[in-house]
């Protein structure tokens, strides 16, 4: 069984009661601090390439070929984890699965901690999830493991994640990608 | 929303599990097809359903089946449902449903095909209530004859199992007089709701009643309906779909139970008023029929 994670069995599993909220445009959030999007993007590479079993979970909005930046994304994302070391597990949709799933190639938003108690992993990245079911997953994992959370959203970014860029889009995505090699780099990976 | 939303990018395909690669392989969607979807794709084509937890034999779920083959649109359809047993499949579909609270579907319905004529003026988008008998006639049933009054473009099933099941089996508007229920030991005092004919004296365009005993039969009224729905005005099925749990049938007596009750409680009834019945034979020569 995996560690607990920061928030423990609370019954407010939520980064709110810390006082954390979303980072401002043009930042990030870090643990609990704000800081430039750089810097985020330096320490989600950081500990993705250097934590056990570092996982990227694909969700809709990237999976399917519904507009052209999806596309985009697609690609980007693909690179994203070949240069991270990391897997992919895809959250495809929300509907919960009967009678269970197969926490070792889904996961599924309703119970996200089976997929990471399962494959025993200590990082990874939501992108592409719708953010109310990105919201309940970081909650659950927050709570229940000691997986350290990355968000990489497109919109006002997630205070339930250990780290949170926001405003992703392709261009943004392609300067992460950068970051991370040099990371990759220093760390001699 | 199109069938893009189904395409997956082929950077993903490789993780993808193989129940969401035959939805975009071997699924049927409207899309670029010119072929009628219909219940013949049950046998060999990937469902919109996956796997639900309704009872065994649960005639609901296979109404239900027969629904989702015979939409017109799957892809431009959204599905509105409230609570009940049909709770229990909906989130299992693979198409956009929203759940409303008990009672307010045909509200909720209503404001979503309006905002969806503002938003996509240029689609056509149909919106189709499934809800339980309780939902319907019963503790919605005020949500349900305001749609029809305001000749609100959905349609609505009524999934009648004639009992509140998933409560343990209390009488519901639509139980027939003299039912004996587990958590109505009395039998009930007063008749069944004629809702079919309530939908007509309200406004609907269109009002069947039946059960979903002949599969072919309930793919065609629903195809009728729906179409119906998106010119002429609201449409209502009335389906019976027995609770063999609270009735005391076995697994496999569900369609037994519904050819019984073709002949009795749920003898056809059929009204199509003239401007529905000149548009469906429109609909057949343009070959949407």
């Amino acid at each position: 069984m995996a560690n607990l994670g920061p928030a423990h069995y609370s019954p407010y599993p939520v980064a709110y009661y810390d006082d954390l909220l979303t980072p401002p445009k043009g930042k990030a959030l870090l643990l609990t601090e704000i800081v430039d999007e750089e810097v985020a993007m330096g320490e989600i590479a950081k500990m993705m390439l250097t934590r056990d079993n570092a996982t990227i979970f694909p969700g809709p909005q990237v999976l399917y070929a519904w507009n052209d930046e999806a596309k985009k994304k697609a690609t980007l994302i693909k690179e994203m984890a070949e240069v991270l070391n990391a897997k992919m597990i895809p959250m495809y949709d929300y509907r919960p699965k009967y009678p269970k799933i197969d926490a070792e190639v889904e996961i599924n938003p309703n119970h996200p901690n089976l997929t990471i108690w399962h494959n025993d992993i200590k990082a990874c990245i939501f992108v592409g999830v719708h953010c109310h079911y990105a919201n309940v997953a970081l909650k659950m994992i927050r709570s229940e493991t000691d997986c350290y959370t990355a968000a990489i959203c497109g919109l006002s970014g997630h205070e339930d994640a250990m780290a949170t860029i926001r405003d992703q889009h392709a261009e943004e995505m392609a300067k992460f990608i950068e970051i991370a090699k040099e990371v990759k780099k220093e760390l001699g990976k | 929303m199109s069938v893009d939303i189904y395409k997956i990018n082929p950077e993903f395909r490789d993780i993808m599990p193989q129940e969401i690669i035959d939805l975009e392989d071997n699924a049927t969607w409207a899309g670029e097809s010119v072929e009628k979807r219909g219940i013949s794709d049950l046998t060999d084509k990937k469902e919109i359903l996956e796997e639900h937890s309704l009872c065994a034999g649960c005639p609901e779920a296979a109404a239900l089946r027969y629904i989702l083959a015979s939409l017109p649109v799957p892809e431009e359809t959204i599905i509105v449902n409230s609570t009940g047993c049909t709770s229990l499949m909906f989130p299992h579909i693979a198409l956009h449903t929203v759940h409303s609270m008990f009672g307010n579907q045909n509200a909720v319905a209503s404001g979503i095909k309006r905002t969806l004529g503002w938003r996509f003026p240029d689609k056509t988008k149909d919106v189709v209530v499934l809800a339980g008998d309780g939902a319907t006639i019963d503790i919605g049933l005020d949500y349900t004859l305001q749609s029809f009054f305001r000749q609100e473009k959905i349609t609505t099933i009524c999934f009648d199992n004639e009992v509140y099941a998933n409560t343990g089996g209390q009488e519901s508007g639509s139980t027939a007089k003299g039912q004996v229920f587990k958590m109505a030991p009395k039998g009930k005092v007063f008749d069944k709701v004629p809702m079919w004919e309530l939908a007509v004296t309200s406004g609907c365009a269109y009002s069947v009643k039946l059960t979903a005993s002949a599969p072919k039969k309930v793919a065609k009224v629903l195809r009728e309906a729906v179409l119906i729905a998106r010119e002429i005005g609201p449409t209502y099925i009335h389906l019976y779909t027995p609770c063999i749990l609270e009735i005391g049938l076995a697994a496999n007596e569900g369609l037994w139970e519904m050819k019984e009750q073709d002949k009795d409680r749920f003898e056809d009834f059929k009204y199509v008023s003239d401007a529905a019945s000149d548009y469906l034979k429109k609909c057949k020569k343009e070959g949407l029929l």
